[in-house]
């Protein structure tokens, strides 16, 4: 379990990257609920948490594809595959991630830090 | 409606056919495309894949698995329509008849005059250019780029990060001018001078040199710029000739409402062969960006399963971004409609900054380099405020 933030500094509408490897990103949204998924977006090195949140969907702020922060999936090219969804855990009020044991979907030329 | 028929099979082709799958459409589908290959992605091939670090397969468009219950007619073109039996004539002789035709033909890369018989002097729009300017690349050691539009401005960026001497030659008076107003391009300008690209400004090409293969490039005041590769990257022209005679209102492009719709019912157009009506701005315009194709894609598949009855939501501020060097470029808005522009945020001599164009108090443009945190905070408040100009 990765701590990324205690709860009271992620407010509503905002995003946090945490730096792990690959780097997730946490979202608060407006609905109050908190999301983490793969901060990289699977088409190209782009960092998701500077995307635009709206509802349960990250839009990535270069090319506009949109990912659902429930599962994952991707709206529309160019990106084509799915980010992983990571598992949320609030205690005493601070966020943690429980980060996916499945492979990551990272974009051509972006490579895991471990195997760089 | 039984049958329709998607002429053009690239981005707004492809997304189009999968709007009206997505809004219930389960007749027949028949996509027509003029290129051999399946649906790609078009911006990285003067980029990532002109410098070869992605691959053919990473510009595909379609998902994996993904089934859109479609007839691919892939390798044919359009060569004329019939509006009234509703017929699309294809170049291998056959036709498809169709209840709905959606017209998705694109644009091609406009040419120098004479351009064509000179080997070693390229345009770049499809993959199979993409590839043949790959390949001279390899074995070029000077190259000069006729244009600073987008291609051109990409081009040079990357033919100079694989090490070739490169020459920028360009009508204005700076890169992307056109669309970033002369002020900013000037940061733009600066930033292929500091990478060693040189700049040939207000200049304009009289010639290409050479005896079968090019040589160089001669310009009007006399200057002779050597070459062993030239790109050309003057703007395209929208791919309707095929539609002559059909009776299809054209103009700069299909012309079409605000809708997609054309002057024919049943038939409508999309992506960057169409000149939609801009309710904001007045007039018909073609907005040749990616993202524009991809925002009008849901609005003419309503268009056309609703018989024109849909209510398209209003068009949002253009989008668009190209990356030269190592360098974000991103921009929303009309600069043209500014009567003053700010730098923001950063620096321009850092090639990090963000500017705001406005009217009055009014910001009507954003302009975002290696900014996109912030870039995209901006692009939010454009393209949620009310109803604006642009």
């Amino acid at each position: 379990m990765i701590p990324a933030c205690p709860l009271a500094s992620l407010p509503r509408g905002e995003a946090l990257r945490v730096e792990a490897d690959p780097p997730i990103a946490v979202f608060h949204t407006e609905d109050g609920e908190i999301f983490a998924i793969d901060d990289t977006c699977t088409h190209q090195d782009a960092s998701l948490a500077d995307g635009w949140l709206e509802g349960c969907e990250i839009e990535c702020p270069l090319h506009a594809s949109r990912f659902d922060l429930r599962t994952g999936q991707v709206d529309a090219p160019p990106a084509k595959r799915p980010v992983r969804t990571h598992q949320v855990v609030v205690e005493d009020d601070v966020i943690y991630v429980v980060p996916s044991d499945e492979e990551p979907n990272l974009p051509p030329g972006v490579t895991l830090k471990g195997q760089a | 409606m039984n049958t329709v028929c998607v002429v053009g099979a690239s981005l707004a082709g492809l997304l189009t056919a999968r709007a009206l799958r997505g809004q219930g459409y389960t007749g027949r589908l028949v996509l027509v495309g003029e290129e051999p290959h399946r649906p790609y992605d078009r911006p990285p091939l003067s980029k990532d894949f002109l410098k070869g670090a992605i691959g053919e397969a990473d510009l595909a468009l379609e998902g994996d698995g993904e089934e859109l219950d479609a007839e691919w007619r892939l390798g044919v073109a359009a060569t004329a329509l019939d509006p009234v039996a509703r017929r699309v004539i294809l170049s291998d002789g056959t036709s498809v008849k169709a209840d709905g035709i959606v017209i998705a033909t694109g644009a091609s890369a406009r040419e120098l005059p004479g351009a064509r018989s000179l080997a070693g002097v390229h345009t770049l729009r499809t993959l199979d250019d993409a590839r043949a300017l790959r390949g001279d690349l390899e074995r070029a050691g000077r190259v000069v780029v006729i244009g600073g539009g987008f291609i051109g401005a990409e081009v040079a960026a990357t033919a100079r990060d694989l090490g070739l001497e490169v020459t920028l030659v360009e009508s204005g008076s700076a890169p992307l001018a056109g669309v970033l107003g002369a002020a900013m391009a000037e940061t733009i300008a600066t930033l292929h001078e500091r990478r060693g690209v040189r700049l040939v400004r207000g200049a304009y090409v009289t010639e290409l040199t050479g005896d079968g293969r090019v040589d160089g490039v001669r310009l009007a005041d006399g200057t002779h710029l050597p070459a062993d590769v030239v790109v050309v990257g003057i703007g395209a022209t929208p791919n309707i000739a095929w539609l002559e005679g059909s009776g299809l209102e054209l103009g700069d492009g299909v012309v079409c409402d605000e809708g997609g719709g054309t002057s024919v019912p049943g038939i409508v157009a999309v992506g960057d062969c169409a000149a939609w009506f801009d309710p904001a701005q007045g007039g018909h315009r073609r907005i040749e960006h990616w993202t524009g194709a991809r925002q009008r894609a849901a609005v003419v598949a309503a268009t056309l399963l609703s018989g024109g009855t849909a209510r398209p939501e209003p068009a949002r501020p253009a989008y668009f971004w190209s990356d030269q060097f190592d360098i974000k470029i991103q921009f929303i808005g009309h600069a043209r409609d500014a009567d003053s522009v700010t730098v923001e945020e950063g620096d321009p001599a850092d090639h990090s900054f963000l500017a705001v164009y406005r009217q009055g108090e009014r910001p009507v443009a954003v302009l975002g380099v290696n900014q996109v945190r912030l870039f995209t905070r901006w692009r939010r408040h454009l393209e949620t405020a009310p109803v604006q100009a642009g």
